[in-house]
This record gives structure tokens, sequence and C-alpha cells, in this order.
């Protein structure tokens, strides 16, 4: 067996938890320790003890929990099917499903609850027509519903994308042996594809139940209060008050958040989803017959209209002039563009170079840890996954206010500019705040990695360096790609932590514009004409890069056909 | 085999990094305003004062009011901001106490004391008024229209069965402007009466809002009918080409939105050119701007308002509340817990008992049955009523509770143990206020 480690390696991880050190766990340290202590500084359960006497606080606990898992299951009945119809058949929709799959992500959620409140709120369109009509009015957009409604709308792409390249990893030999001992159909899937798929699925799953429990926005836009994130958000941005409550509040979300995550983990231990052939197909994909067709392109258009409809509703409020109690807007204009574009192209580049970097350390940190954690035995390995994982569950305005109190006796070297004012610590807020979805889809594209891929490469004389960069990385492309993608779009509209640590209109990202805008009464139009011009930008990004990883994985094959 | 996404990426990352390095750092003089007010506003300033100093950037940080006071409070002392510019004057108290702002020796000596009974320029000199704004109601004509509802004038109105669903307001918890509203209408009325009438209305609403403008915003759009809101948002609106309407109900308050300068500010002369600029002839004609509708503290300048702007000098909005701040101030935590314990976080609850309410008093109307009017009057008792009586609101050691501002774990106990008597205490009372309604109605057949 090979040691437990190499120096190289325990270099790696040191490196990693520094940066997590400095980045995530002392800033969250210096506004949590609030939790646990007296204004005289002394240490005290108390305030714990005081916040489960609360039956809100418990009422709200467990409408996250609810709401969550509720997310979790109305996502998968979305991106199932999706991810199944790419994976299984060859036809033209699948790059559709990818690309147009993932824009939901794109979009800041205060922005897209507002869009739906549009088109399915009270007034929206639809209970507009509904009301002419029959006189009806849906309550789609109220309480935890609504809430869990507009989540799994938004969030099924981390499903979709994990998922999607889970079942690509499966190798055909895998069903074709599965098919020559007498297996089809549902149980084919059942017994065979679906456990192979299950890491990628268990990702995603985790992925949106995290993201669901923590989001504060969304709810906050439909007014729904009585869940926990909102419950921390009300109390830790009330002025004046040093109320502990609110902390005590994000301490638990953090430690619920690694609970779940820990309990997902635990669900696959002791199993091994690794298959040893690579490089053969992927799985069969057929030919839709008619009615599958039909079934398939019904079912994706359903859901893309759904799906897409946040962005119907932004694309009307980009170009309308007027749009009040109206199905449609009732006058239209391009000026909302105009003003964009007079004003805040920058913000554009900006956001573009934040996410950019966040999303490129994201996925060195993620692919490093996964390799750690599963390929070496060095000690406290599986720390490193919890608390980079666990910065899903920190609000942002408490990794904001971290970060300007942590850093604020620093200036850059050679500078008299202080650290915290200076565009980088926003990028690094980025990198800390979407590092967990990127870590997921590493770790599970490298459990889909057999090793001894690896031992043949070593037996074959190849260096540790030379077998990862030749055989694992390009093994894990997938995930990597997957996990690049979600962490650069959801950075793009990260806005907590963005509104605390933005020194100067100049280094603000589109995030920050699309919030501004959308605070004023004129406002509305340039600011979804903002949010359409980042979908447009980002979505082109990403279907850029699946070209590439498309054209890539056609060379790799014509490659293997031509030995 | 090469990768090809992430050497690009990364290459594109390193090149920025390197620029961003070697970037020159700029010597302009700059003056850095922390702010909550909307685009059109601080746009409309920062372009007329970069016309009249232009050797000065102004730079514009827009960030929420609490994110505001947390930026100021964290920013390193070589590099604190310079102005700082919101409506709600609590943020101010708070920054004060902390010593975070400095005294601005020479206010504008035209702006009178006092609007009202409410000091315009802070008495101890920390900060001052910059524009005027009232309360006030708001509709979406259309939506009235299609839902057939009159059109509302007074606090009082929103409280009939009649807007049931339809009205919106924020939370002073929230909005520093909602709280002025909310204790405004509770010094008009009195504690108890106040409560009841805000009970009422919250009872109307088809959401109480997170934020200050998701009321406005709601109203716009049409979401909700009604919305109690401050008046530049209801006068901006409406001169943007919205179906809106906007009337100052005779209960109201006018104060002021404020500006101060931060302790310790890195450009504070160019600070104070600017406050001085905004409160000049110059920077106050600004305010009448159609899409920034708000009231100057200058009266001079009112001479030069487009038709129909209010002028609250000429006593035209006549505010009939003498607004005690001082009041205001010693129960502030008390007002906004309050609101929300009973009423933001058990809005669902609240609502229910005030359809059922409706519903009984609308199957009663016209008939008359004692035992089912005495259980609707019941009913409506348990909905309507403060769960903190007036008296417990004038006492000095129950206020004292809040105003302690140390974390510690007594205090942090008993506030928790109120927040959850009250809540609990809410709730019971609506659930009780749904059964005797319900059976008033059932009487009634």
């Amino acid at each position: 067996m090979t040691p437990r480690f190499t120096f190289p390696q325990a270099a790696l991880a040191l490196a990693i938890a520094l940066f997590l050190l400095v980045f995530l766990l002392v800033p969250v340290a210096t506004v949590l320790y609030v939790a646990f202590t007296n204004s005289d500084g002394s240490l005290t359960l108390a305030h714990l003890r005081s916040f489960f006497q609360l039956t809100l606080m418990r009422e709200a606990l467990y409408n996250s929990l609810y709401v969550g898992g509720m997310s979790v299951l109305a996502s998968s009945v979305l991106a199932l099917p999706l991810a199944y119809f790419t994976a299984r058949f060859r036809f033209r929709g699948a790059l559709l499903i990818q690309t147009l799959g993932v824009l939901p992500l794109i979009m800041p959620p205060f922005v897209g609850a507002a869009a739906m409140q549009l088109l399915f709120g009270r007034s929206g369109s639809l209970n507009l027509i509904l009301g002419d009509w029959f006189g009806l009015n849906l309550p789609i957009m109220e309480g935890l519903n609504a809430v869990i409604f507009v989540e799994a709308l938004h969030y099924f792409p981390f499903i979709l994308l994990n998922l999607t390249v889970a079942l690509n990893n499966i190798d055909s030999a895998m069903e074709e042996s599965a098919q020559n001992l007498g297996a089809s159909g549902l149980r084919l899937f059942r017994r065979i594809v679906f456990p192979l798929a299950l890491p990628g699925y268990m990702a995603g799953a985790a992925l949106v139940f995290l993201k669901v429990f923590d989001d504060v926005a969304t709810p906050l836009v439909l007014n729904v209060t009585d869940i926990l994130a909102a419950q921390a958000y009300y109390r830790i941005t009330s002025i004046g008050i040093d109320d502990p409550i609110g902390y005590v509040a994000s301490v638990i979300m953090v430690v619920a958040s690694m609970a779940a995550l820990a309990g997902s983990t635990w669900v696959m231990r002791g199993k091994d989803y690794a298959t040893l052939q690579r490089g053969g197909s992927a799985l069969a994909t057929r030919r839709l017959g008619p009615w599958q067709g039909l079934f398939a392109y019904g079912w994706i258009a359903l859901v893309l209209l759904l799906v897409l409809s946040p962005h119907i509703g932004l694309v009307l409020l980009s170009f309308s002039r007027l749009w009040s109690f109206t199905v449609i807007p009732e006058s239209y204009t391009l000026a909302n563009y105009a003003a964009v574009f007079r004003d805040s192209p920058f913000m554009l580049w900006n956001s573009l170079v934040y996410c950019g970097i966040a999303a490129v350390l994201d996925v060195a940190i993620g692919t490093a840890i996964a390799y750690l954690m599963q390929r070496t035995r060095l000690p406290g390995r599986r720390l490193l996954d919890l608390v980079a994982s666990g910065a899903v569950a920190v609000p942002g305005i408490v990794l904001g206010i971290g970060y300007l109190r942590t850093f604020r006796g620093f200036n850059l070297p050679f500078t008299e500019l202080p650290f915290v004012s200076f565009w980088l610590i926003i990028a690094f807020a980025f990198t800390v705040r979407r590092l967990p979805y990127a870590l997921r889809s590493c770790v599970a594209a490298l459990q889909q990695v057999h090793i001894s891929m690896e031992e043949a490469a070593e037996n074959l004389g190849a260096s540790n360096r030379r077998t990862i960069f030749r055989i694992v990385v390009p093994l894990m492309a997938g995930g990597m790609l997957a996990g690049f993608v979600t962490s650069f779009l959801t950075a793009a509209v990260e806005i907590s932590a963005t509104l605390m640590l933005v020194s100067a209109t100049s280094d603000a990202p589109a995030s920050y514009g699309i919030y501004l805008y959308m605070q004023s009464i004129v406002g509305r139009g340039p600011g979804a004409a903002l949010g359409v011009i980042t979908v447009l930008l980002v979505g082109l990004g990403t279907y850029a890069s699946h070209r590439i990883m498309r054209a890539r994985s056609l060379r790799f094959e014509t490659l293997q056909a031509l030995k | 085999m090469p990768n090809i996404k992430l050497p690009y990426l990364s290459h594109l990352a390193c090149a920025a990094l390197a620029l961003a390095f070697t970037a020159p750092v700029s010597a302009q003089q700059q003056v850095v305003i922390v702010t909550s007010f909307p685009k059109e506003l601080t746009g409309a300033y920062k372009k007329a004062f970069e016309a009249k100093y232009p050797g000065i950037k102004a730079e514009i940080l827009n960030k929420p009011t609490p994110a505001g006071v947390a930026y100021i409070r964290e920013a390193p002392a070589n590099n604190k901001p310079d102005v700082f510019w919101v409506s709600a004057p609590d943020a101010f108290q708070v920054l004060a106490t902390e010593k975070l702002l400095a005294r601005i020796e020479t206010p504008a000596k035209e702006v009178p004391n006092k609007i009202g009974n409410y000091p315009i320029n802070d008495p101890n000199g920390y900060y001052l008024g910059q524009a005027l704004a009232g309360y006030g109601i708001m509709w979406n004509t259309r939506y009235l229209a299609a839902n057939k509802l009159p059109a509302p004038k007074e606090w009082a109105d929103l409280a009939k069965p009649v807007y049931f669903g339809h009205v919106a307001i924020s939370s002073p918890s929230r909005s520093g402007t909602t709280h002025l509203t909310v204790e405004t209408i509770l010094q008009g009325e009195g504690w108890e009466k106040g409560w009841r009438q805000m009970l009422m209305i919250a009872g109307n609403c088809a959401a109480i809002t997170e934020r200050s403008f998701g009321v406005p915003d709601g109203v716009n759009s049409g979401q909700y009918g009604i919305g109690l809101v401050i008046d530049f948002f209801g006068l901006a609106a409406k001169s943007s080409g919205f179906p809106t309407e906007f009337v100052y109900p005779s209960v109201t308050a006018i104060v002021p939105a404020n500006i101060g300068l931060v302790a310790g500010a890195k450009n504070a002369e160019n600070a104070k050119k600017f406050i001085d600029y905004t409160l000049s002839p110059e920077g106050q004609q600004l305010l009448f701007d159609p899409q920034i509708s708000r009231l100057p503290v200058l009266p001079s300048v009112y001479a030069k308002a487009p038709a129909g702007f209010p002028n609250p000098f000429t006593g035209k909005i006549k505010p009939k509340v003498n607004f005690d701040s001082e009041l205001s101030e010693s129960r502030y935590y008390v007002v906004s817990s309050l609101f929300d314990q009973t009423i933001t976080f058990r809005h669902k609850e609240l609502t229910q008992a005030a359809k059922a309410i409706d519903a009984a008093t609308a199957k009663l109307a016209g008939k008359s049955n004692p035992e089912a009017a005495k259980l609707l009057a019941e009913a409506r008792d348990y909905a309507y009523s403060p769960v903190v009586s007036a008296d417990k609101a004038k006492d000095k050691e129950f206020l004292a509770l809040y105003r302690n501002t140390k974390r510690d774990a007594e205090k942090t106990k008993r506030i928790t143990a109120l927040e959850e008597h009250w809540g609990n205490t809410a709730r019971a009372n609506y659930a009780k206020a749904v059964d005797l309604a319900n059976r008033a109605a059932a009487l009634a057949k």
C-alpha cells in the first residue's frame, strides 16, 4: 500500500487550510462569537438556550428544513427526466437543455422572484387572465409553497448539471452487461443506471438543500418571514441592538448545513461507485421513437417554459416603458438598455473578472480537496471538506462584516490602500461563498473514477504528478466543468456580501448594479435590462464551455477509434 | 491531453491581477458618500456637485441603511467614508452614540428649527435635516377600478373590511420611516386606539414587506392596491407615468431625511463642501426633479417649485399630530419588536382573524342579535388589542430593558421571554377571535 501521504500532498493541504482559515474561519468567528459571549467577553450558552425557548425560532427551523427537503423533491421531479433524456437519447434538444437548464441559476434571486410576481403574483399576468375569464385568483406566490416553487425552479440545475455529468460518466459496458444478463427497462435503470449515477445526484441534491436552507433573498421578496434565514437576517440587520439571537440562528444554520452534508456522505458511505472501464463510449444513446419524441419534447417544452418564466418576465420588463396591472407591458422602449450601456458596462466586466477568479480558485481548491479526501489518508482531510462546505451556510452579510473586521488593519503591500478597499476582496468573498458548489461537483466526479486507473498508470511508470494531470484530471473534467459553471454562475448573482464589501462604484459587479436600479421607481426597467445582459453573457459563457467540452470529447473518441 | 478551458481563465485572472497591482493609485480628490437613496437622487447630486467642484469626485456607495451603519462602523480608521446620508434618524442616533459622527458646526441659518414639533436638525448637532418627507397613502387607480374599490383618504379608511387583502405596509423594524408612521398613528390616536387601528390595517394587508421600497414597488406594478408610503415614492411614481395617486391623511407627521459627517472622515473638507452644497438653495432645488420629488428644508426655494408641489411650510399639509420625538425614541425598540412579534411574524393568523370577523360582520349586518353582536365584539377585542397595555408601555423599568444595549445572558433571556409571550399571546388571541367570530356568524342564521 502507498504511504499515508506524501510531502507535496501535506503542503497542499496546509495551503488550503491556511486559505480557509484566513478567509473563512477567522472572519466568520469574529462575527459569530457574539452568539456565545456576554458583552464583557465571558462565554455563555444562555443565548443558545434562549433561542430554543422561542416558539417562533423552533417553527422557523422546522419550516427551513421542510422547505429545503421539499425543494429537493420538486427539483428532482424537474431535473431527473431532463437529465435522463439528454444522457439516454440522441436528439437535438440535449444542448438546449444543457444551456437553457442552467439559466435559472444566473438570475439574482431577488430579481427572479420579482419577475415571477409579475407573471404569477396576485395581479400577475396569469391571475389577470384567469380573473377575466373565470373570476379565479390562484395564490401561487403565497407562503411556504411559493418559496418551494421559486427555489425549485431556481436551483434544480444543481441536480441537472451534476446528474448529467454522472450519467455521461457511466460506461456503456456496464449497461451492456446488465442487458446481456437480461435486465432491461425500469429494472436496468433502477439497479444499474441510477445507482451508478447516485454520487452525482446526491451532490446536486445536497447543494439544492443547502442553498435553499440558507437563501434569504427569495423568502424575503415573497414576504415569508417564518424561516430561519429570514429570522437571522431580521435580527442581524436591526439597527442598534446588539442582539445575539440572530447570530445564534446563523450558527444553527451552519451546524444544520454541515449535518446535512455529513448525512449525505453517510448515505454514500461504504459504497463504491467507481467503474473501471473508461474511454469507451458513454451510455448507449438511442433514437427517440415518435411517441417517445412527442413525450420528451412535450416535457422539455413544459419545463423550460416554467423555468424560463422569470426570464420571460425580466425580458418583458426590460423593454417596457410602463407595466402596471396589465397582462403584458402597455408600451415598449429601448431606453432601458441605452441607460445601462451609458452607465454601467464596466460592472459587467467586473463581474466576469471576479467570477472568473472565484470559479478558477474554487475548482482548483475543490479538486485538491476531493483528491486529498479520496486518494490519501492525510489526517484531517475530512475536516477540510466539512469546513469548506460549511461556507454555504454562512450568511453573506456575516462574511462581509467579518472581512471588514478581520482585515481592517491591513494595507495592500507597497501601498497606503487598505486591503478591504481592494476589489480582490470581493473576488475572495465569491470564492469562499461558492466553493461548496465546486467542491461537491469535484468530489462526485472523483468518486466515479476507479483508483485502478491511477494504479495502472503508476505501474506503467508515470509519476504521481503525471498521473494526476494525465489521468485523474481528464477523467474528472466533466465534474470540474460542472463545478466551474455552478460556481461562476452563482457568483455572478451574489449580492449580500457584495453590498457590504463594495467600496467604490467602479469596483462594483453587475449584481450590485441590478440591486441599485431595482431600488428606485424608474429603475426597474434599466435594472431588468442589466439583468438580461448579465444572463445573456453568462449564458453564452456556459454554452461556449459546453461546446469546448464536447469538441474535446469528440476528439478524444476519434483518437480512440484510430488506435 | 490539454485542459482547454481552465488555462485561459487563469491567464485572464492573472492578467487582471497584474493590471490591478500596477494601475496608478489615483490622486484625485474625492468625497465618499454612504447612502441608501435611489440612483435618481444620488446621481443628480453627484452630477451637480462635480460640475460645481470640478476637482472633486463624488463617490456614491449605495447600501441598505443597516449595511451602511455596519460599513461605517467596520471601516479601517485610515479609510473612513465621509458622508452618511439616509432617512432613518435612528441610524444616525446609533452612529452618534458610538462616536462615529462628527458635529457639524455651521448648519444653514435659513433652515427653521422645527417642522411641526419635530426638530429638523439634530439638537446635538450630529446630523442635519436635508429634505422633508411625510407619510401618506398611495394607490393604483387601475387596481382599485378593477376591484371596484373607493379611493381611501385617511388611515382609518384602510381598516375598513372593503379593503381586506388589498393593502401593503412595511415593518417599523425594517424601515425608519415606517416606524415614524406607526409612531405617528400611536401618538395621534393614543396607545390602545392607535394599536387597534394599526392591527386592523395590518389585518387588511396582503403583505408586510421586508423593504420599505417593496410597498411602492408592489403598488406600481399592481400587485397591491394600496400602500402606506413615504411621500416621494408616491409623488415620483405618479410623475413617472404610473397609474397611481397619493394623499396625505390628516394624521401625519412631516419628518426630515438626514445627512451627517462621519467622524475621522478621510476627506473631511470635501465632505463639508458636499453637505453644504446639499443644503444650499441650488442643492435644495434639485429635490424638485419629478423623479426625486422630495420636500426641501429651505422654505425660500419653494418659490421655484413646480405647480402643485406640496409645501409643508404653508400649512397646506396639516400635521394634526405634535410629534414627540423623545417619546418615540424612548419606546423605539418596544414598538418595533411588538409590531414584528404580533403582526409581521403572525400575519397569517392575524389575517385569518380579520377575515372571520369581516365575514361575521357582513352576516350580522342589519340583523339584531345581541348575543351574536356580543360575541363579535369580543372577537374584535381579542384580535385588535395590543398585547402590551398603555400603562406597561410607559413603565420605565420595562423600557429600560430595551434601552440597555449590553449583551448579556440575563437580558437575552428576558427579552426572548417577552417575545415568546407576545408572539404566543397574539397567536392565541387571533385563534380565539376566529372561533368567536365563527360562533357569531353561526348564530346569525
